[in-house]
């Protein structure tokens, strides 16, 4: 039976503001157990909410930055349920009204664009973290998370296979922290995918059962948890038997997905909402002073440097992958005359090499756009050759210092006067008649000997494209 | 100084021209409250050291002549104001052990204006009840007859006042939880317009109708008190910014032309003849005070009390969820795992009439039953908030009973949950609409008990109910007829 993949995300992205969603706490990641939770995150008695401002900036920005709908009036609800690091008893979430309807997103399958419906992108809250380990058999509840705004972003189920739920995974990872609402940070929960995933038979309308992946924190995983989902669900189909709706958890040690609770044991969250927070109002004028602050999109960013720079869609992707990728490569234009082909690959050649080698960001690389610059500048203009710009990088990036200062320090310089280079291949000659001779007599596979050895001898100096020419018209003499 | 019938006002100049130092004044109510509450059970708790401490500060900023209308005045608050470093129970055994670490708006308000804490006042069980029967702490009993109660849930601050164990006292109103135990207990309060009182650090019952509130001998003193509880605080989303109002400004103003609103649903049985007679003599005061009298209707004020009792439990259900003995509260001491902890704590921590109202929101929460009960509890809310919006367009104050009945007995109505929530008919749609609502004295019904005449308001209408209110207490002395315990 062939078999058709239907795959829908939904992705929590934690918003980057400084402090909670509805309390005064900081947000920041790392601090000891519980002092990042004031009396509104413990759920103290008497304690009330009160929404930040700047998480719903973020969720208008992601709004507009999807081409949605940002609902004028939305309302705040209450889910309904008991667990230790849920100190209310309900978290605040949306539910009936979310702050953001509709939208799409285009992801890229070898060179081709596909767009991805949105359903829906809303505001709410995270919880806590029970800790199960050194507590001798009790547990320990850690309330810094909890509070932490996060925008949770519903995709509708229009992606056919784990590679493309990866691209729209990365797309929106990219999309997120480009503009700035959420660090991507995965490792530390701060952009986290749950996976529903279906099979029906090729051309039937009607979707399966689906099962939902909860808590993807890599794209690996991601990208694991569903083929390994896919493959159970054929399996179990092809055998006789029946997807059972549930909610599944990945297990990257064994590469499988396990049953954590099924439809049946599924809690009734008893929404309602919430009376102590008014309804939400955006106006225009809120999201115009949004949008005027709004960065350019990197879709929109690739294609500009497709059209403006003629580079490559490949290129262009690689230059956008990131906010910070394009400021560099756009800081480092000028630098270098503009030579956008130049300095894409360089910027995706021996820069990300370097930076991939030591685990970087670009934000962090030890050799930066004015650096970098000075280097091709001297390759542009012929001091230097394309080879010794690659030693000269390394020496950059290891040591630091400015490419002119290193040439003249290091003597780097090409040697492409004619007088020197005839200097170096009329005592070549004078040194290996016989391979004259042959060369003469019509053996033209001795002239990469000269090459090799005048190269040699000019301490890798010699400016090729020079070299060559002397080469020819020396031999070629009578 | 006679305790019985001195006003705030009089307490406040008798402060500012020494005759009296805070702490004397303290002392005195602290003396009163020793000898008295054990046979009340107004207070939860007292703490004379921290209470004079206040006093002593109270009285250098007097010295100092930086006092205000209520700086060295005694004020008892309901035990369900978060006061830091005070025991802050809301009269459940879930809470028995709470120490709040810190201080409702309300509280820092009134610290502000350098009042006292004199004590934190009885209540129902998470203020859920009619009678003051519901809590941990035992019953309050009715300062006029030990044998009756006081109405609830503000039943401590009601007794407390008419006993003049206090000189006034704060509380809480959801339902009715202040104009009616104020009538059963023939003293004054009023519950604002939902949002003028911030909600921050009044621990939630139903957050939708739950205000903050004052209960004192006198509309005067009501005025006073209200003066310093009302202002905007940022940390109530519900908290409305509007300047500040002194609501004693209009007290004293002519009633004459007043338009008087009468409810024909008020006024068509239901009501016990005592009650309705002294209603009566209320509105023929009225007349004399040149107000003019409009019948008015609220066709949905029947359904008010069915309302009330889906969308309340609704919200309780979920407000009391974060009593889970996990961080704070009452923890079972042995339970076999989580699910087991929840259960055995929540089950010993609440009470039957919290477990009730949990149990009723819950249900009407719940899938497959939302929309027949709190969706359409919701759309009935908003028919009642009309049926106001219509009346005020023909009248200036709507009058009734705050109460059905005069104070009934202990135990007369705790079998009965209906019966039970019937006390609250009239006042119950006032918070459903967000109304400012107000009980007066006015006379006396069966054995001598008080009953209470209902002032319901505009949004924002406070002064002119206090105008009302005042303007009757100057015709009237009923708010000064106090039971022999205050004389005591």
């Amino acid at each position: 039976m062939d078999w058709e993949v239907v795959i829908g995300l939904e992705t929590h992205a934690q918003l980057a503001t400084h402090s909670k969603i509805f309390s005064g706490a900081a947000t920041a990641f790392g601090a000891a157990p519980n002092v990042q939770a004031c009396a509104v995150d413990l759920a103290l008695p008497g304690v009330l909410p009160v929404l930040n401002r700047s998480a719903v900036d973020c969720a208008i920005r992601f709004g507009l930055a999807t081409g949605a709908a940002i609902a004028s009036r939305s309302i705040f609800a209450r889910k309904n349920y008991f667990y230790p690091d849920l100190p209310k008893g309900y978290q605040i979430s949306q539910f009936e009204i979310p702050v953001v309807s509709g939208g799409t997103m285009s992801i890229e399958l070898e060179g081709k664009v596909k767009q991805v419906r949105l359903t829906r992108a809303h505001l709410e809250e995270d919880a806590g973290k029970s800790l199960h380990e050194d507590f001798h058999g009790l547990s320990g509840i850690d309330l810094n998370r909890a509070g932490t705004p996060l925008l949770e972003i519903v995709s509708e189920p229009d992606l056919r296979s784990a590679t493309e739920a990866v691209a729209y995974a990365r797309a929106l990872h990219r999309l997120v922290t480009w503009i700035g609402i959420c660090d991507g940070n995965m490792q530390e929960g701060s952009f986290r995918c749950d996976a529903n995933v279906s099979v029906r038979p090729r051309g039937q309308s009607e979707l399966g059962t689906r099962c939902e992946i909860k808590n993807l924190n890599s794209f690996r995983f991601l990208e694991k948890a569903i083929e390994y989902e896919i493959r159970r669900q054929i399996e179990l189909i092809e055998a006789g038997g029946v997807v059972v709706q549930e909610t599944r958890l990945y297990d990257p040690d064994r590469d499988e997905t396990r049953s954590m609770r099924s439809k049946e044991d599924a809690q009734d969250y008893r929404y309602f909402p919430d009376p102590d927070l008014l309804p939400l109002h955006i106006d225009a004028a809120w999201i115009g002073e949004v949008q005027a602050r709004m960065p350019e999109l990197p879709d929109a960013m690739q294609q500009r440097f497709i059209e403006q720079f003629g580079l490559s869609l490949y290129d262009a992707g690689v230059l956008t992958a990131s906010r910070s990728m394009a400021s560099y490569f756009l800081e480092l234009l000028p630098y270098a005359a503009n030579d956008a082909k130049l300095c894409a690959n360089w910027v995706s050649g021996e820069l990300s090499a370097a930076l991939h080698r030591e685990g970087l960001e670009i934000q962090d690389s030890r050799v930066s756009p004015r650096q970098l610059g000075g280097l091709l500048k001297r390759i542009q203009d012929g001091t230097i050759s394309g080879k010794m710009g690659k030693e000269l990088f390394d020496i950059l990036w290891r040591e630091g210092g400015e490419a002119d200062a290193l040439i003249e320090a290091r003597g780097l310089q090409q040697i492409s006067d004619v007088s020197s280079l005839e200097g170096i291949v009329e005592s070549l000659m004078a040194e290996y008649p016989a391979q004259v001779a042959e060369y003469r007599a019509g053996k033209e596979k001795v002239f990469g000997f000269f090459v090799g050895r005048a190269m040699k001898a000019s301490g890798g100096r010699a400016n090729p494209e020079q070299l060559n020419a002397v080469l020819k018209q020396r031999l070629k003499a009578e | 100084m006679d305790l019985a019938n001195t006003s705030l006002r009089q307490l406040a100049s008798a402060l500012h021209e020494r005759r009296i130092s805070s702490r004397e004044l303290a002392q005195a109510y602290l003396g009163r409250i020793e000898r008295l509450d054990g046979e009340l059970g107004a207070f939860i708790t007292v703490d004379p050291e921290k209470t004079l401490a206040q006093a002593d500060a109270a009285d250098a900023r007097i010295a100092r002549g930086q006092a205000g209308p209520l700086t060295g005045i005694p004020i008892a608050h309901k035990d369900i104001f978060c006061t830091q470093g005070w025991l802050t129970t809301c009269g459940s055994r879930m809470l028995s052990n709470f120490v709040s670490p810190y201080d409702a708006h309300v509280i820092e308000k009134f610290a502000g204006a350098g009042a006292l804490i004199l004590g934190k006042t009885n209540m129902d069980e998470f203020a859920m009840g009619s009678s003051n029967e519901t809590s941990h702490f035992g019953p309050v009993k009715n300062p006029w007859n030990l044998a009756k109660v006081p109405g609830g849930s503000s039943g401590g601050s009601a007794a407390a006042v008419a006993a003049r164990l206090a000189p006034a006292a704060t509380a809480t109103d959801t339902g009715g939880s202040i104009r009616q135990p104020a009538a059963l207990c023939g003293v004054s309060g009023i519950k604002p317009t939902y949002g003028l009182v911030s909600r921050y650090g009044m621990i939630a019952y139903a957050s939708s109708l739950d205000q903050g509130g004052v209960i004192a001998p006198s509309a005067e003193d009501l005025g006073l008190v209200l003066n310093a509880m009302v202002g905007f605080d940022a940390r109530d989303s519900t908290s409305i910014d509007r300047p500040a109002e002194d609501y004693t400004a209009t007290l004293g103003k002519p009633l004459k032309g007043l338009r008087i609103g009468l409810p024909r649903e008020y006024f068509s049985g239901g009501v016990s003849s005592d009650v309705a007679q002294a209603i009566d003599a209320a509105l023929e005061v009225y007349d004399r005070l040149g107000a003019e009298r409009v019948e008015v209707s609220l066709p949905h004020s029947a359904l008010s009390v069915p309302v009330y009792y889906v969308l309340a439990p609704a919200e309780a259900s979920s407000n009391l969820s974060r009593y889970d003995g996990v961080r704070y509260g009452h923890r079972a001491a042995q339970y076999a795992d989580l699910n087991d902890m929840y259960e055995r704590s929540r089950a010993e921590g609440f009470g039957p009439e919290v477990k009730r109202r949990i149990l009723t929101g819950t249900y009407v929460l719940s899938r497959g039953y939302y929309d027949a009960y709190y969706l359409q509890a919701q759309r009935v809310r908003r028919l009642i908030v009309n049926d106001f919006r219509e009346a005020f367009e023909q009248c200036d104050v709507i009058m009734g009973p705050s109460s059905p009945t005069v104070a009934f007995g202990f135990g007369e109505k705790t079998g009965d949950p209906v019966q039970m929530y019937l006390s609250d008919i009239f006042t119950i749609s006032v918070n459903l609409a967000g109304l400012p609502g107000l009980s007066i004295p006015a006379g006396f019904g069966a054995a001598g008990l008080p009953v209470g005449l209902q002032l319901i308001g505009n949004y924002f209408s406070e002064g002119r109910l206090l105008q009302a209110a005042h303007g009757y207490q100057q015709a009237t002395d009923w708010h000064r007829q106090v039971p022999d315990m205050a004389r005591a």
